[in-house]
């Protein structure tokens, strides 16, 4: 521990700590903006490069960095003086002068931390005219929008994509004024090995990095009398949809969104919880069938899209490790335009598909030729994130506080808690391996159900699950880069597990590219998961098999699970793609 | 980057060609860590610029993410992104040399060449480049023809300099 003395007040820190660390811990506020420091994540942004954090140093003729500068042995520092907060708001103008300022149409207004800073620090007006950077908006994928015009160069998104997720898609291209961070060669997004899982979206401070809006086709689709169109929503929606309307984090607001839902026009809100019990019907049966035929093992999940196109670029080797499930959204759309438009007599060409998602990457997954009916009709329609259908929510004029509580439509609607935990990381392994044991243990009156070995935050975790005699070794990794160092051991041949999941996003879908902002705070990501499990505690079913609605879909039309009529509908390939 | 072994051991779609040079370069590293400049560097030397197939040759050998090469390979002037000419004349336009008329120089250059800044003559012979301080200050104003540098240039300079390119051999060419 050192002494320190910041603003006059004398104080003790870590050695290590950075002038910015040892202000906040006296709750003295100093203005960041390129800074980041998820350290639970391991994403940690502290490049030093917006000045915006500028503090006098005793004994030092410039002023520094606070959020990269390390304390030293009786530094006296002040974070206030009229020199250093001149310069701050010098730098914010600079930033300002080379911005686009279109706040009042932008997609981050109101929720900018460009736009904050210039409210905190009282700007009226921007002293410097000089040049704007001028660029084109890449829109090439379905899933993630570049505006390097909006850009600040806070360098998080590179972190975050080649430090934690280990995907490497941005750099810094060209230098000084015409810096942007842009791809290899200026490749389109849609043409790299951007995974699309959003988590640069995610960290974006301003609009540089948005999803695409996809608001506008759903409206138009409910608003066309020849279409019929069914929304399906994901497990991690309904614990933090909440957030966009100032609820507490980890609010659930299951019955809400599906009322806000029928009342946005939707001819069904139907659950794609139900299609995650279906997944665990089809994942554990193949799990199962791997390892009583000698198949190829581990077996990987292969709910999340993000983690899918990963393997398909980093690992074509290993392309026969993941499960051939579709994703759960994908076997929902499949169902709906065959056994739902027959069971409610609707022409498969009439029914959209809409799915409300925490996830960009299900945006380009819905594109994929092979998740389609031959690739003429299309499983999923249109994918709407969280935050897109709190826009819409609101757009509509809803009060959603004030909605009644609502349940989902019949026939695909009912789900169990084994499909809940699907929205956070362990959750799909622990939904197959709930069903698993109670299909291998036959003898077994009341098969575990709560396996919380597999539960937690942590980026890898293993376990062993005993099920029926069997010792299965399960793996689980949420990260890219996690997933990374797990696919590594794997194809090297040292690992030894039964099953692996992954999920892209840090705590899995609940950390999704496409949830509302978390404010740079990742206890909103563990308040979700804690909601998650809360609402699986409380489903009067919890095993995927048990689910009535499922029983019914393979006696009336599915057949038996990994059969030939499942093989057609619910299960896909994958491909070798480049990595650029 | 730690391992010296070629870090991409996936087959990526996308076929590169084959560059022994880079190749014979990379196995006389102790470690591929911090190597990238100077592979990028004995790449331009062997082959006069970087193309697209050998930046990611380069990836590809040192597990280094493309953009991160392309990143590089744009934010130093140095590093040829387009074919360059035989011979490649660059005037120094950092403080020192700017001060003392390099733009002048620059200009009697483009000139005598016929041709822009940055620009390569019809026969392939002449690249005309400006660059930033070479750090021979003292000599400003500076020309790089190559690897030789000129010092204290005139304007009226730039017609004996070419000259004695074109006589080296500029018909060989």
């Amino acid at each position: 521990m050192i002494n320190i003395k910041i603003n006059n007040i004398e104080t003790e820190v870590p050695e290590d700590s950075t002038i910015l660390e040892a202000a906040r811990g006296l709750g003295i506020h100093i203005p960041t903006l390129c800074h980041l420091d998820l350290h639970d994540i391991k994403m940690v942004n502290k490049v030093g490069t917006c000045r915006v954090c500028m503090v006098e140093v005793e004994g030092r003729r410039n002023l520094l960095p606070a959020c990269s500068t390390s304390v030293v042995p009786n530094m006296i520092v002040q974070t206030n003086t009229p020199k250093a907060v001149r310069a701050r708001r010098t730098i914010v103008e600079l930033l300002l002068s080379n911005h686009p300022r279109d706040c009042l149409s932008c997609e981050r207004n109101l929720n900018c931390e460009l736009q904050s800073l210039a409210h905190e620090m009282g700007i009226r007006e921007i002293h410097y005219k000089g040049p704007r950077l001028h660029s084109e908006k890449d829109t090439s994928s379905y899933s993630i929008i570049r505006n390097s015009e909006k850009c600040v160069l806070c360098r998080r998104c590179e972190t975050m994509c080649n430090e934690v997720q280990t995907v490497g898609v941005y750099s810094a291209i060209h230098r000084g004024f015409e810096t942007v961070i842009g791809t290899a060669f200026d490749t389109p997004m849609l043409d790299t090995a951007c995974t699309f899982c959003g988590q640069c979206v995610s960290v974006c401070p301003t609009a540089a990095l948005t999803e695409t809006d996809d608001t506008r086709n759903v409206w138009e689709a409910i608003q066309d009398p020849n279409k019929f169109v069914i929304a399906q929503t994901a497990p991690a929606v309904r614990v933090a949809l909440g957030e966009a309307f100032g609820m507490p984090v980890g609010t659930r607001v299951t019955g809400k969104m599906v009322a806000a839902l029928r009342r946005m026009g939707f001819d069904k809100v139907m659950d794609t919880d139900f299609a995650a019990d279906l997944t665990i019907m089809e994942e554990a049966s193949e799990l199962i069938h791997r390892i009583q035929h000698g198949g190829k093992l581990p077996m990987l999940t292969s709910c999340c899209p993000a983690w899918v196109k990963f393997i398909e670029h980093q690992f074509p080797e290993l392309l026969d490790i993941p499960s051939s499930c579709k994703s759960p959204h994908e076997m929902f759309g499949a169902l709906a335009k065959t056994y739902l438009a027959e069971k409610l007599g609707v022409a498969p060409e009439k029914i959209v598909v809409v799915s409300i998602m925490p996830c960009l990457a299900k945006k380009f997954e819905a594109r994929r030729e092979e998740l389609s009916s031959g690739g003429a009709i299309s499983d999923v329609d249109y994918v709407v994130s969280t935050r897109e259908l709190g826009r819409m929510i609101r757009e509509a004029g809803i009060s959603f506080n004030m909605l009644p509580d609502e349940d989902f439509d019949d026939l695909m609607g009912e789900s169990t808690g084994a499909s809940v935990i699907f929205g956070t990381t362990g959750g799909v392994i622990e939904a197959a391996i709930r069903t698993a044991a109670a299909w291998l243990d036959k003898d077994n009156p009341a098969p575990t159900i709560d396996f919380t070995q597999l539960r937690g935050s942590e980026g890898i975790r293993e376990a062993v699950v005993e099920v029926a005699g069997l010792k299965l070794n399960i793996a689980i990794a949420n990260g890219l880069g996690n997933a990374r160092k797990l696919l590594t051991d794997i194809r090297d041949g040292k690992a030894n597990y039964h099953a692996i999941e992954i999920m892209a996003c840090p705590m899995g879908c609940v950390g999704g590219g496409g949830q509302p902002y978390h404010g740079n705070n990742i206890e909103v990501l563990k308040q979700r998961a804690v909601s998650i499990y809360a609402e699986d505690k409380d489903k009067p079913i919890r095993r995927s098999h048990e689910n009535p609605q499922i029983q019914k879909i393979y006696a009336d039309y599915l057949g038996e699970p990994y059969g030939e009529k499942a093989h057609e509908l619910l299960h896909t390939h994958y491909h070798v793609r480049n990595i650029i | 980057m730690t391992a010296k072994a070629d870090a991409c051991e996936c087959p990526p779609t996308e076929e590169v060609g084959s560059y022994p040079e880079i190749d014979a370069f990379c196995d006389t590293l102790p470690s591929y860590d911090g190597a990238l400049i100077p592979v990028m560097h004995k790449a331009q030397e062997e082959y006069g610029w970087l193309s697209r197939d050998v930046l990611l040759y380069i990836s590809r050998k040192l597990g280094v993410p493309a953009s991160k090469v392309y990143g590089v390979a744009t934010f130093y002037s140095l590093f040829n992104l387009e074919p360059k000419g035989k011979f490649k004349i660059n005037v120094c336009l950092g403080t020192a040399c700017y001060v003392r008329g390099a733009e002048n120089v620059l200009a009697a250059f483009e000139q005598e060449l016929g041709i822009k800044n940055g620009e390569m003559t019809g026969d392939g012979l002449f690249n005309l480049g400006s660059i930033r301080c070479v750090g021979a200050c003292g000599l400003a104003p500076v020309v790089m023809v190559n690897d030789r540098v000129f010092g204290n240039v005139k304007p009226e300079d730039a017609k004996s300099i070419i000259d004695e390119y074109l006589g080296e051999g500029g018909e060989a060419v």
